[in-house]
C-alpha cells in the first residue's frame, strides 16, 4: 500500500524509537525519555515552527505518553493544531487530542468551538475526524453544543459519516442519557439503514437502550430476529463475510439483543426459536468466530424462554467445547455451562470430570472461571468441599482484588449454605485468617452478631456450645503471628465477651492473652481498644461473679501505658477500666451485665433528661440552641462547607453559575466510597440465612455439638449416612478419624497388591485424586433425589461400613484393583451411549448403586476375571447390558439380597483380588465403580427439588451404570 | 464494551495504547505494568484471556507482538479475540506485512485504523474492505490537499514577500 513514504518521520525521532527499543532495563528507557521530554520542551516553544516539524513534536510527545511519562506541556500544541485548516495536520491533532485528553480535561472547551465548524464541513473525512474527537472528548456539559449538529449527520449520504454520527450518539447516551432521550427514536429508525454497517453500528445503543428497559422494544423482536435470519443466510454483501461467516459481529450482536428480550418472555421466544435453531445447525464449528457465535447462541438459549431442542443443541455444544484441547474453548465451555445449568441442571452431569480437569488446571483463568462454575451451583450438601476449595485456592494466590472476590463469596456461600455452626465459625476463621484484611468490617460484625445471638435457635445449650467452641478456637489461633486486624478484632470481642461464660478458661487466662494480644500488635490502635475493653469485660464478670480480681502484672503494665497513650480513645478504656475494677459486684453489675451484647439499649436521642438543666440556662440568660440544619441555611455560602464542595472539583467547572445541585451530587460518590469498595455481602440478608440453618443442627444438638455429629445431622437430613467420608475428605483434618474405622478391612485387601501395582500408581493417582474430589464437590443432589426411594434402610446401614472402606481406600491409593486404566477417563465416559440412557431410566440407578457399591470387592474380583478375557476393550461391557432389564424387574429383592451377603463374603472377596490382579488390564470395574459413585455425588443438578430430573441425567454416567449393572450379574451368577 | 487496547512487545515495550475508558496518567501507568506482568508470563498453551480487577484481558500474540483488549466481565471473549485478529488482518492488508509491523506500529496509522475499527469501544466496521477503503481515501486526500496547501503557502509566502 506504500503510504509509508508520507510519515515524514525525521532520522531523529526515528532514532529516539530505536534507542528505546534497545534499551536494557527501565532506568535506561527513562532516562531516554526524560532527555528526550527536555529537548521537546525546549524546541516546542520555539516561535514559528513549521507545520510539518509541529505535527513531528507532537507525535514524538504521543510516543513519550505512551510510554509513561507525562507529556502534558505539549498537550496545547496538539489543540492548537485541530484549528489548523489543513486536514493532515488537523487530523494528527484530533489524533494526539484525543489520545492525550480525557474527558474531564479542562482543555476540551478549547476544542469544541473547532469540533462544532469541522462536523459542518463539507469534506466528510474532516467531519469523521471530528466525530472521533466527539466520540472521546464530549463530555456532559459540552454535549448539547455538538448534539444539533449531530443529529443532523444522521443523514449524512456518506455511510462513514451515519455511523460515527450513531456511535457519537450512544456515547452520549451514555454518559448522559438525559441529554438524547428525545432523540431515541433515531436509533430505531437508523435501524433500517440501508447500509449494513450502519445498522450494525446501531445495534450498540439499541442493546444499551433495552438493557435498561425491555418492555419499549418487543415491538422490535420481529425485526431483530428477520435481520438475523438475513445475516445467517448470507442476504448481505460478501463484504461483511469475516472468515466465511457471513457478518459474524453483527450476529453476535443480534443474539445478546434477543437474549434480552426474549428473557422470561415466552412469546417473544418463540419467534426466536427457528433463527437459533438455524444458526446452530449453520455455523461452522471449526473457526473460533464460529465458536463465538455458538457461545452467543447458547448465552441467548440460556437466557430466553427455554425450548427443549435449543438446549440439547446448546449442550452438544458445551460438550464439545469442553473436550476440546483449546484452553479457549474450555473457558468458554465452562462459562457457558454456568449458564445453562440455571435451567438445565442436569446437563452439567455428564461434563463433571471435564469441570474437575478445569478445577485442576494449571491455567489460573480456567481455574477462576471453575471456582466461578462452583460457586453457581453450590448448594448446602456441597457447600462445605467447595468453600474449603476455594479457601485453599484463596490462600495460595497473591493476587488481591480477586483474594477479596473470592473471600467475599466463601463468605456470602457459608453465610448462606453453612451445614452447621461449628463450620461456619471455623470457615470464618479459615477467611479471616488467610484474607482478613481484605473482607468487608461488616462480615467481622456479622460473624460477632451470629456469635451472640446464637443461630435463632430456642435452645441456649447449643448457642453456649458454639460460643465456647469459638472461643477455644481462638485461643489457639492467636498463636500465630501476624493475623489480620479485623480478625482480632473479632477474637478480642469474644474472648472479652464469652472467655469466661463456660468456665473451662480462667480470667488469667484471657486477660493473659489479651495483654498479648494488646503487646504483640501495639501499633494497631483499634485492635488495642478491642482488647482493652475486652480486659474490661472479662474483670467485670470476674467481680459481677463475686470473685476476686487480680490483675495479672504484664495487664498492669500494659494499663499503666495506655493511661498515658497519646490516643484519647485508649486513654479512655483504660480509665473506664481502672474505675470499674473499683467498683463492688453489684454496681459492675449494673454497668456491664453478662452476655447481654444483644440486649437492645434505649437511647434517649432528645436527651430529654437534660431538660431541666436547659431550662434554668436559658432562664439565666443563655441563647437558646438553633439546629445544625437551620444554622447552614443561613450562612448558606460563607462556611466551611463551601470549600469542602470545591475540594473534589478540579480545573474548570462547567456548573459554576448553576444551582449548587450538581456540586451536591459530586459529594455524593465520595460518601459511598467506603461502601462501595467493601465486599459485597448481602447483609439484610444475614439473619434470614443464619435462621435457616436450624433444621440440620437441631437434629444433632440433641447429641453433641462436635463437628463430625453435626455432618451426621447433614446426613440424617438427606438419609445418607454413607456419605460421611466423601464429604469429609478434603477437610484433612477430620478425614482420618471418620474413616478409621474403615480402613483396617480396605487395607488388607489391597496390601497384597500394592508392590505389584506400584509403578503404576502415579497414573492412578492423578485419577483417584480426582475422582475423590469430584465425588466430594458434587455431592449433594443424588443423596437428596434418593430420598424418596430409600427402601432398604437395612441394606443401607449395612452398606454404609463397607463402602466406607472403598473411600480409605482411595485415599490411600492403594486400590489394588485400579490397574492402569486401559483409556483415559474422559474417553470412559465417552461411553456412555445416548441409547444406553434410555433404558435407564426406568430404575433410580443411585438406589441400585446403593446396594451394589458394598458388592464392589467381589465385583470387581469377578469382573477381574471377566475382563481378562475381554479385555482392552471396554465398549464391550456395554454389548452385553441386556442384564439392565433384568434388574429392572426385581431390584429391590436384589439389591437387598445382594447388599446383605456381601458384608459377609468380605472376606471371601478380600482374597481374591490376588488372583485376579495378574489379570487386571482392561475395563477397569473399580475404576467406574468410584467413577459412578462420584457421579452419584455429583449434584450439579443443582436444585433439590429437581427430583424429576434425576432419570435423565446419566447421559455419560448411565454407561457406567449400566457396567456396574453387568458386574452384579456377573457376580450374580458366581 | 471494550476498555482499552494495548499493544505490547514480547519484552513488555508499549506500542501502542488506545483508552476508551477514562484512566488517569498515572492508572495508565499501572495498568500497563500490571497486565504486562500477567500476560507476557503466561504459557503458549493456556488460554487467552485473563480476569483482571474484576475485567477480563482478551490477548493474543502476533510475531513478536501481544494484542490486549480489556473488556467487561460479561463480554464475548472469542469475538474480542477475532476483533484484534480483524485489526490484525486489516494492519496486514493496509501495510502488506505484519512482520514490519513492529516498527510501524507506532505510527499514527495503526491509529487511524484502529480508529475505523473501534469507536468508543465498541467494533464499527467488521467489513475489512471498508476500512482499507477508508484509510485509504483519508490518506489520498490528505496527499492532494498536502500538495494544495503546499503551493498556496508558497504562492502566499511568495506575494508577501
Amino acid at each position: 500500500m506504500g503510504s509509508q513514504g508520507g510519515f515524514y518521520q525525521s532520522k531523529e525521532f526515528l532514532d529516539l524509537v530505536k534507542s528505546i527499543g534497545e534499551a536494557r532495563s527501565k532506568a535506561e528507557e527513562d532516562r531516554i525519555v526524560l532527555h528526550e521530554i527536555d529537548t521537546l520542551k525546549r524546541r516546542i516553544s520555539e516561535p514559528d515552527i513549521p507545520k510539518r516539524k509541529m505535527k513531528e513534536y507532537i507525535i514524538r510527545l504521543v510516543y513519550i505518553e505512551m510510554l509513561g511519562h507525562d507529556a502534558s506541556f505539549g498537550y496545547i500544541h496538539a489543540v492548537k493544531m485541530t484549528h489548523d485548516d489543513s486536514l493532515l495536520v488537523k487530523r494528527t491533532g484530533y489524533l494526539a487530542v484525543t489520545l492525550f485528553l480525557n474527558e474531564d480535561h479542562d482543555l476540551i472547551i478549547l476544542i469544541v468551538n473547532t469540533i462544532q465548524k469541522d462536523l459542518k464541513s463539507d469534506n466528510y473525512l474532516v467531519v469523521c475526524a471530528a466525530l472521533n474527537a466527539v466520540c472521546k472528548l464530549i463530555n456532559e456539559e459540552t454535549i448539547p453544543a455538538v448534539l444539533p449538529q449531530v443529529v443532523e449527520l444522521l443523514a449524512h449520504p456518506k455511510e462513514a459519516v451515519r455511523k460515527k454520527a450513531i456511535m457519537a450518539l450512544h456515547r452520549f447516551y451514555q454518559k448522559s442519557p438525559s441529554s438524547v432521550s428525545h432523540l431515541i427514536s433515531n436509533f430505531r429508525k437508523r435501524l433500517c439503514d440501508n447500509d449494513p454497517g450502519v445498522m450494525g453500528a446501531t445495534l450498540c445503543p439499541l442493546f444499551d437502550l433495552i438493557t435498561l428497559d425491555v418492555n419499549s422494544y418487543k415491538d422490535l423482536v420481529n425485526s431483530f430476529v428477520s435481520i438475523l435470519k438475513q445475516v445467517a443466510e448470507r442476504r448481505l454483501s460478501k463484504a461483511y463475510d469475516y472468515h466465511q461467516m457471513p457478518a459474524p459481529f453483527i450476529q453476535i450482536k443480534l443474539l445478546k439483543i434477543l437474549a434480552l428480550l426474549g428473557s422470561g418472555d415466552k412469546q417473544a421466544s418463540e419467534n426466536m426459536y427457528t433463527v437459533l435453531g438455524d444458526i446452530f445447525r449453520k455455523c461452522d464449528s471449526s473457526s473460533n468466530i464460529g465458536n463465538a457465535v455458538f457461545y452467543e447462541c447458547i448465552c441467548c438459549v440460556s437466557s430466553i424462554y427455554p425450548n427443549p431442542r435449543l438446549l440439547d443443541s446448546a449442550a452438544d455444544v458445551i460438550s464439545r467445547f469442553l473436550k476440546s484441547d483449546s484452553h479457549n474453548l474450555k473457558y468458554m465451555g465452562i462459562d457457558a455451562l454456568g449458564r445453562l445449568i440455571k435451567i438445565s441442571p442436569e446437563i452439567a452431569e455428564q461434563h463433571q470430570l471435564a469441570v474437575i480437569d478445569c478445577l485442576e488446571d494449571p491455567d489460573d483463568t480456567l481455574k477462576r472461571k471453575t471456582f466461578e462454575l462452583l460457586y453457581k451451583m453450590t448448594k448446602s450438601t456441597n457447600v462445605d468441599v467447595i468453600v474449603d476449595r476455594m479457601i485453599d485456592y484463596m490462600i495460595s494466590i497473591n493476587d488481591n482484588h480477586y483474594k477479596t472476590e473470592i473471600a467475599s463469596r466463601c463468605v456470602e456461600l457459608a453465610e448462606q449454605f453453612a451445614p452447621s455452626n461449628q463450620w461456619f465459625i471455623q470457615t470464618m476463621n479459615k477467611v479471616f485468617e488467610h484474607a482478613g484484611d481484605l473482607v468487608n468490617i461488616k462480615v467481622a460484625h456479622n460473624l460477632m452478631r451470629l456469635i451472640a445471638e446464637g443461630f435463632g435457635e430456642d435452645d441456649d445449650n447449643a448457642d453456649s456450645k458454639l460460643r465456647s467452641s469459638a472461643v477455644e478456637s481462638y485461643l489457639r489461633i492467636l498463636g500465630e503471628p501476624n493475623l489480620p486486624s479485623v480478625f482480632l478484632q473479632v477474637i478480642c470481642w469474644v474472648l472479652g465477651e464469652y472467655g469466661t461464660a463456660d468456665g473451662m478458661f480462667s480470667a488469667s487466662d484471657i486477660t493473659g492473652k489479651l495483654c498479648d494480644v494488646a503487646e504483640a500488635y501495639s501499633s494497631d490502635e483499634t485492635v488495642k481498644a478491642y482488647a482493652v475493653t475486652a480486659l474490661m469485660k472479662t474483670y467485670a464478670f470476674e467481680i459481677a461473679a463475686g470473685r476476686k480480681v487480680d490483675m495479672l502484672p504484664e495487664c498492669q503494665s500494659l494499663m499503666e501505658e495506655l493511661l498515658a497513650s497519646h490516643s484519647t480513645d485508649l486513654q479512655q478504656r483504660a480509665y473506664e477500666l481502672q474505675a470499674v475494677i473499683g467498683l463492688d459486684a453489684h454496681a459492675v453489675e449494673g454497668i456491664m451485665p453478662s452476655d447481654a451484647s444483644c440486649e437492645d439499649i434505649e437511647v434517649d436521642k432528645g436527651l430529654s433528661f437534660l431538660n431541666g438543666y436547659i431550662q434554668e440556662a436559658i432562664e439565666k440568660g443563655a441563647q437558646p440552641y438553633i439546629s445544625e440544619n437551620e444554622r447552614s441555611g443561613v450562612l448558606n455560602m460563607g462556611n466551611f462547607r463551601n470549600q469542602d464542595h470545591h475540594e473534589p472539583s478540579h480545573g474548570l467547572r462547567f456548573e459554576a453559575y448553576e444551582l449548587p445541585k450538581p456540586v451536591v451530587q459530586s459529594r455524593i460518590p465520595q460518601a459511598l466510597l467506603p461502601s462501595t469498595e467493601i465486599v459485597p455481602v448481602p447483609e439484610p440478608m444475614y439473619p434470614r440465612e443464619t435462621y435457616q440453618t436450624p433444621v440440620p443442627s437441631n437434629s444433632s444438638s440433641a447429641g453433641s455439638a462436635e463437628l463430625k455429629l453435626r455432618l451426621d445431622g447433614v446426613q440424617k437430613k438427606w438419609g445418607r449416612p454413607t456419605y460421611t467420608p466423601e464429604t469429609s475428605t478434603s477437610s484433612s483434618t477430620s478425614q482420618k478419624t471418620v474413616n478409621g474405622a474403615a480402613q483396617v478391612e480396605g487395607a488388607t485387601t489391597l496390601n497384597s497388591t500394592r508392590e505389584t501395582y506400584a509403578s503404576r500408581k502415579p497414573q492412578v493417582e492423578i485419577s483417584h485424586e480426582k475422582q475423590k474430589l469430584a465425588a466430594s464437590l458434587f455431592g449433594g443432589s443424588s443423596k437428596l433425589e434418593k430420598r424418596p426411594a430409600t427402601g432398604h434402610k437395612v441394606s443401607k446401614a449395612s452398606s454404609h461400613v463397607v463402602e466406607k472402606s472403598h473411600v480409605p481406600k482411595s485415599s490411600k491409593e492403594v486400590a489394588s484393583e485400579k490397574t492402569a486404566p486401559a483409556q483415559p477417563p474422559p474417553d470412559l465416559l465417552d461411553l456412555g451411549e445416548p441409547t444406553d440412557t434410555s433404558t435407564v431410566p426406568s430404575l433410580d440407578p443411585f438406589r441400585q448403586l446403593e446396594g451394589l457399591l458394598d458388592t464392589t470387592q467381589v465385583a470387581s474380583a469377578a469382573n477381574g476375571a471377566t475382563a481378562a478375557s475381554r479385555s482392552p476393550d471396554v465398549t464391550a461391557l456395554y454389548a452385553d447390558t441386556p442384564p439392565v432389564g433384568i434388574h429392572n424387574m426385581g431390584d429391590a429383592d436384589l439389591l437387598s439380597g445382594l447388599s446383605n451377603p456381601s458384608v459377609t463374603n468380605m472376606p471371601g472377596a478380600t482374597a481374591k483380588p490376588q488372583l485376579t490382579q495378574s489379570s487386571g488390564k482392561g475395563p477397569n470395574p473399580k475404576d467406574s465403580l468410584e467413577k459412578d459413585a462420584l457421579v452419584r455425588q455429583m449434584d450439579m443438578c443443582g436444585q433439590r427439588d429437581c427430583h424429576i430430573n434425576m432419570i435423565q441425567p446419566y447421559g455419560i454416567g448411565g454407561g457406567l451404570k449400566i457396567q456396574e449393572r453387568a458386574e452384579t450379574l456377573v457376580l450374580c451368577s458366581i | 464494551m471494550i476498555h482499552f487496547v494495548l499493544l505490547i512487545s514480547r519484552q513488555g515495550k508499549v506500542r501502542l495504547t488506545k483508552w476508551y475508558s477514562t484512566y488517569s496518567q498515572k492508572e495508565r501507568t499501572k495498568v500497563i505494568r500490571e497486565l504486562s506482568g500477567v500476560i507476557l508470563t503466561r504459557g503458549p498453551k493456556l488460554c487467552n484471556f485473563v480476569e483482571w480487577r474484576g475485567l477480563k484481558v482478551v490477548y493474543k500474540r502476533y510475531a513478536s507482538l501481544y494484542f490486549c483488549m480489556c473488556i467487561d466481565p460479561d463480554g464475548n471473549e472469542l469475538e474480542i479475540l477475532e476483533i484484534i485478529h480483524h485489526y490484525v488482518e486489516v494492519l496486514d492488508r493496509y501495510f502488506g506485512s505484519v512482520i514490519e509491523l513492529t516498527s510501524l506500529i507506532i505510527c499514527r496509522k495503526a491509529y487511524y485504523i484502529l480508529d475505523e475499527i473501534l469507536i468508543s469501544g465498541e467494533l464499527q466496521e467488521p467489513g475489512k474492505r471498508t476500512i482499507v477503503r477508508a484509510v485509504a481515501a483519508q490518506d489520498s486526500l490528505v496527499e492532494t490537499v498536502k500538495e494544495q496547501t503546499g503551493s498556496i503557502s508558497t504562492i502566499i509566502a511568495q506575494a508577501s514577500k
